[in-house]
Formats: structure tokens, C-alpha cells, sequence
């Protein structure tokens, strides 16, 4: 069977039962954050969409949903970037190298690639959004011919809660992408811009009508940056966002991660500016 | 044979038999009010009650479920109930067969439930058609669950000293048919039917202000109205109404570590979109803060997003919402305050 027929059939038959997944690697990336790489048992490949979710099972600790941030076109394994918030991920931060997780998913729509072939896209993460973009950015790094223009739009708090050092570092030496980077607060060690995310936006050159903003961060962070995309004319349907919500089941049923009528886990996380404005006031990412 | 007919004094007798067949649950009386509870005493058996504390969801989405069973070390996972027993749910109320109905429409959408579904699968269902009202809290002739509607084996309706047993499905006709004391419905009895249920009518009216379909209306334009804020001054966030409602299934999971902290169960528990961290995630942020918030996300369940989604109302009018509310609020003063500030 191929690996996508497995986890159909799993989902299908055993929706609640997470697989077996080892560590393969774990890092520490900055002091909140850490890396993993895991494998899936027999080492099936996830073979999700960049922009959706699992479920990560430590026994004793229950679940939590957590992107993925690495591309489907990375095999054999995948990779997941954690903050410790709380209980589940302080437990998770433990793990090390060789230790066993459960898995259950991928769960959710994710960015809308196939929509976005031949377009141009431009990124804007800000914080840990990085997180699942870099899923989408590693894609189309991938697929680089599919695409037009790519450019990435990144804002952290500080220097020291800048993500994926190694690689921005590639990201802004190649050529084909334009790379800018901005933190909310100046300090010694950064020499790059100062400002928040928003202040990217009107500077950057597009074509509106050819343009995808793909855009991931702390809810606070959208409607301020949808309020410059739409400045900038892009339409409502071109405009994405991935909506952090508290998933528990993934399947559409728990209740939790609802937003009005509508399931985040299955429905989302992605949607396009166009699904928000059809909510009557329950989305806080919805811009006013 | 579409029409039974069963003496009320044969009535022990074929609980007895039902008993025989099945695991059999029915309604009993607890202190003043009724439960559905597994039958010891078939003549503690009640059929003229008002709708039990909760209803019969216990048995197909029980309060704490298990979900999977699991080893840290060495890691093993695997489904937690492999057998699922027989059942019969005896003596339900129209309201909460329409319950049903609207649980299974969420447990079968893709990805089913597959716990639900293979419980449900054992159960056969048979209701009682209320011919009086239970008392005033219950709006089932607005949402039109006063009638069958289906979702049944086997339907009774109480005719003086008899009932008569419409058989709704061959699981249900297996239960009655091969008894000398069960027979087929004569004309005259079937005309009486035909005659209470005239009668009925004339009991049961309509407890909304407005019909249906202009209660849909008014909540597609009340998202913003000031009724929400008096509803959520005075709920007390205690989750009694989603607790006993027929329709709500929002659940959470649990894990229990035995005492050797190596092997466990995962449990799925009812939970409440009334619970103030329900909605919120690890990063703090409370995407519904507001008990009136809240108490609108669950009215919005009931009368508008389940409309839009599976055409179904998820109120089955059983009137247990009001009837537990510690705060007093009703749900048809809530729908029928909501109708008013539209007319303005």
C-alpha cells in the first residue's frame, strides 16, 4: 500500500489511535524553542500539505496539535519546531534523540499550493508563524519553477527569538527570493531593520492581482497586516492566513477549535481572507 | 405487521422478555425526578414521566469513554473495547430520538466516530409518544419533535389500558413478533390512534413566537444583540445546560495512568463550550471570552450552524436546558426575546 493509503486507512478505521513515531533528532533552537525530527514507524512518509497539523501524543500528557515545518518533499521523516507554553510541550521539550512520540494526522486543510501555482507569493510570518511557513518555503524552494516571484517577510521580538538562523541566512542569499527581516526592538547584536512586521508591507514591489500573501503569527498580528495587504489591492481570496486554535480531536468534532460554524481542524487551519469576512465577529484575526 | 397491540397488564411480561434479549435500559423514578437506568425490576419501569436528568446520550456517548489504551514502555497503543453489547434504550421520548438523529449526523460526517458508531449500531431504540405536555419548559412543538420523525425500531403510544406499537424496522419487528400476548392492530384500534393523536393537537402549540424558519431568520441578524448580554449576566458558567442537552457533544480527552505510570487508558469526557478555557490555547489568547459569548456560541449550535451545515436544528425542545439552568434562563424566553428585538 503506499504511505498515503496507510494513513487514510488509519484515519478511517482508528481515527484515535496515534502511531508510533521516533526522534531522530532534537535541538534546542533558541532558549523557548526546540527542533525535532521525527520518523514515523516503518518510516512512512506523512506526506501532508505544508500548512497542516498533527496531533502529538506523549501517554500521561495527552495531545496537542503542532505544524509541521518541514516540506512533504523532505522523506522519510518530518520535522516539528516547539515553544514550551505549558504543561504538554515542558514535557515535550524532555524528549531527546531516540525517545518515542504518538502521532495522529496530518489533520486540516493546508496552504492552497495548487492554487498557487504560477503565482507570485509573498511571505509574511511573524514570530513562531515562521514555524509553519517554513513548510511552505521549503516547498517552493523545492518546486522553485513552479512559482513566480517569491518574497519573505519575517518579524520577531528580538534577535534572540529569530528562528532557523542557518537557514534565513541561505534564504537571503539566493537570489531568486527577496529576504527581509525586522525585529520589534533594536539591540546590539542586530544590525538588520527595526520595526514591526507591518512596516515591511508598503515598501514591497508587487503585482497584486499575481500576488498570494501567505501570512502566519500571533493572532494580534493579522488584522494589522491584512489591513496593509489589502493597501497594497491584493484580493480577499489571495490573502491566506492560518488560524491557531486549541484542537483536540482533529476530526471535527470536540468542539474546541470552532470558530462560529466551523471547524478549524478540518475546515482550516488555512483559510483566505475571503472565508474570515464571512464570520459575524467570532474571528479575532478577522481586520475591521 | 406495521401496527402492534400490547395490553399494559402483558407490559411486565414483555420487558421481561426484552430483558432476556438485551441489555435493557428505561426510565425509573429518582427521588422527584427520572432517570434512564439499567432495568432490575421490570415494574419499576416508568413510561408517564418528564424528561429524565440526562438523556439517554449517557449510553451511546457515555460521560467518560474509552478511547484507546496504551504502554509508555514499551510503546504499544491499541483500541480500548473491542466488543460492543446489545442494547435496548426502552420508553424514549420523541425529543430525544430526535436527539439521536442529530448526534449520529456529526458522528458519521467524515472522519466517523467510529466509538459512536459501533455503540449505535447495537442499540434499538423504542420510544413513547408523549400525548400531554411534560411540564412548561419544553418548546418540541416549535421544533416539531412532539411527533415521530423517525429514528426508531419500534414507536409506542398509550391508548387507555393498551399500547399500540408501530414498527419501525425489522430489528424492531423481531421484538415483538412470536409473543401471544403481542398482535397485529385491528382497524378500530389503528382509527383510535388516528383520534388521539386529533386530540393532541389540540394540547400541543407552538411555544415560539414565530415559526422556524423566521427563528433561523433572526438568528442569521441577532449576532449582535443586546439579549446575549442579559443571558450572559446572568449565566453562572456551571455547563448544567450542555451537560443535559441531547445535542451537545463537545468533548474532551483524558489520560489515566495506572499505578505503575506505564500503562494507561486515553479517555474521552464530556466537556462544555460553556467552561471558560475552552477555547483557549497554550499561548493564552481566549478566542471566546464572555460568558454571553459563550452562552450565544451554544444558542448559534442549536438554532444556526447545524441549520447551515446538516439542515437540522440541534434543539430538540426537551427543555432540559431551562429546566437545569441554576440562573433561571429559558430558552424560549431567550428565542422568543430574540423574535421581539427583530420585529422593532
Amino acid at each position: 500500500m503506499l504511505d498515503r493509503e496507510i494513513l487514510l486507512e488509519k484515519m478511517r478505521t482508528t481515527p484515535y489511535l496515534p502511531m508510533k513515531a521516533k526522534i531522530i533528532e532534537a535541538q534546542m533552537v533558541t532558549s523557548k524553542e526546540k527542533f525535532f525530527r521525527i520518523q514515523l514507524e516503518n518510516k512512512i512518509n506523512l506526506g501532508h500539505t505544508p500548512g497542516q497539523f498533527v496531533m502529538v501524543s506523549i501517554f500521561g500528557f495527552e495531545e496537542a496539535p503542532i505544524s509541521v515545518c518541514s516540506s512533504p518533499s523532505d522523506k522519510g521523516y518530518f520535522e516539528l519546531t516547539v515553544r514550551s507554553v505549558g504543561v504538554f510541550t515542558d514535557r515535550l521539550h524532555k524528549l531527546e534523540k531516540g525517545d518515542l512520540v504518538g502521532i495522529r494526522g496530518p489533520f486540516g486543510r493546508g496552504f492552497p499550493i495548487d492554487n498557487m501555482f504560477g503565482y507570485d507569493v509573498m511571505i509574511v510570518a511573524g514570530g513562531l508563524g515562521i514555524v509553519p511557513l517554513r513548510s511552505l518555503i521549503r516547498y517552493i524552494m523545492s518546486n522553485r519553477n513552479d512559482f513566480g516571484n517569491v518574497q519573505i517577510l519575517l518579524g520577531f521580538k528580538s534577535s534572540k527569538e529569530l528562528l532557523f538562523e542557518e537557514e534565513n541566512k541561505e534564504w537571503m542569499k539566493r537570489a531568486e527570493i527577496k529576504f527581509n527581516c525586522t525585529i520589534d526592538r533594536a539591540d546590539s547584536e542586530w544590525k538588520g531593520n527595526v520595526g514591526l512586521i507591518t512596516t515591511l508591507i508598503p515598501g514591497v514591489d508587487i503585482n497584486p492581482a499575481r500576488t498570494y500573501a501567505v501570512v502566519v503569527g500571533p493572532p494580534i498580528m493579522y488584522k494589522f497586516v491584512i489591513r496593509e495587504l489589502l493597501k497594497k489591492n491584493i484580493p480577499d481570496h489571495q490573502i491566506i492566513v492560518s488560524l491557531e486554535r486549541r484542537m483536540r480531536c482533529g476530526l471535527g468534532k470536540c468542539g474546541h477549535c470552532q470558530v462560529e460554524g466551523v471547524y478549524v481542524c478540518q475546515s482550516g487551519p488555512v483559510f483566505t481572507f475571503n472565508d474570515l469576512r464571512k464570520f459575524k465577529g467570532e474571528c479575532h484575526e478577522k481586520a475591521v | 405487521m406495521k401496527y402492534a397491540i400490547l395490553k399494559k397488564s402483558d407490559l411486565n411480561h414483555w420487558l421481561k422478555h426484552l430483558k432476556d434479549r438485551a441489555k435493557l435500559y428505561a426510565v425509573r423514578k429518582k427521588e422527584n425526578l427520572f432517570v434512564f437506568r439499567p432495568v432490575k425490576e421490570v415494574q419499576d419501569v416508568c413510561l408517564d414521566y418528564i424528561p429524565t436528568i440526562l438523556p439517554p446520550k449517557k449510553y451511546y456517548f457515555p460521560q467518560k469513554e474509552k478511547l484507546i489504551k496504551f504502554s509508555v514502555q514499551p510503546f504499544k497503543t491499541a483500541k480500548a473495547i473491542d466488543k460492543f453489547e446489545d442494547f435496548i434504550l426502552f420508553g424514549v421520548h420523541t425529543c430525544d430520538i430526535a436527539g439521536m438523529q442529530c448526534m449520529d449526523v456529526v458522528f458519521r460526517e467524515v472522519p466517523e466516530d467510529p466509538n459512536y458508531l459501533n455503540r449505535k449500531d447495537k442499540m434499538t431504540i423504542i420510544g413513547i409518544e408523549c400525548l400531554k405536555y411534560c411540564d412548561q419548559y419544553a418548546n418540541c412543538t416549535s421544533m416539531g419533535n412532539h411527533v415521530p420523525r423517525g429514528g426508531y425500531d419500534l414507536m409506542m403510544v398509550d391508548l387507555g389500558d393498551k399500547l399500540i406499537i408501530h414498527i419501525n424496522s425489522e430489528k424492531g419487528e423481531k421484538l415483538v413478533t412470536g409473543l401471544d400476548y403481542i398482535k397485529e392492530a385491528t382497524q378500530g384500534q389503528m382509527d383510535l390512534l388516528e383520534s388521539t393523536r386529533e386530540e393532541k393537537k389540540k394540547i400541543f402549540k407552538e411555544e415560539f413566537t414565530g415559526p422556524l424558519t423566521k427563528v433561523y431568520d433572526t438568528f442569521d441578524k441577532s449576532f449582535v444583540s443586546s439579549v446575549w448580554k442579559d443571558v450572559g449576566r446572568k449565566c453562572v458558567a456551571c455547563g448544567n445546560c450542555t451537560a443535559v442537552c441531547p445535542t451537545c457533544y463537545c468533548f474532551d480527552t483524558q489520560d489515566e495512568l495506572d499505578l505503575s505510570l506505564n500503562e494507561g487508558i486515553r479517555y474521552r469526557i464530556w466537556n462544555s463550550c460553556q467552561m471558560d478555557d475552552f477555547a483557549k490555547v497554550a499561548g493564552r489568547e481566549d478566542f471566546r471570552k464572555g460568558r454571553d459569548n459563550r452562552q450565544k456560541h451554544r444558542y448559534y449550535r442549536k438554532f444556526k450552524y447545524p441549520v447551515d451545515k446538516f439542515n437540522r436544528y440541534f434543539c430538540t425542545g426537551c427543555g432540559r436546558c431551562t429546566r437545569a439552568c441554576m440562573a433561571e434562563i429559558s430558552l424560549v424566553e431567550t428565542v422568543n426575546s430574540l423574535l421581539r428585538e427583530e420585529k422593532k
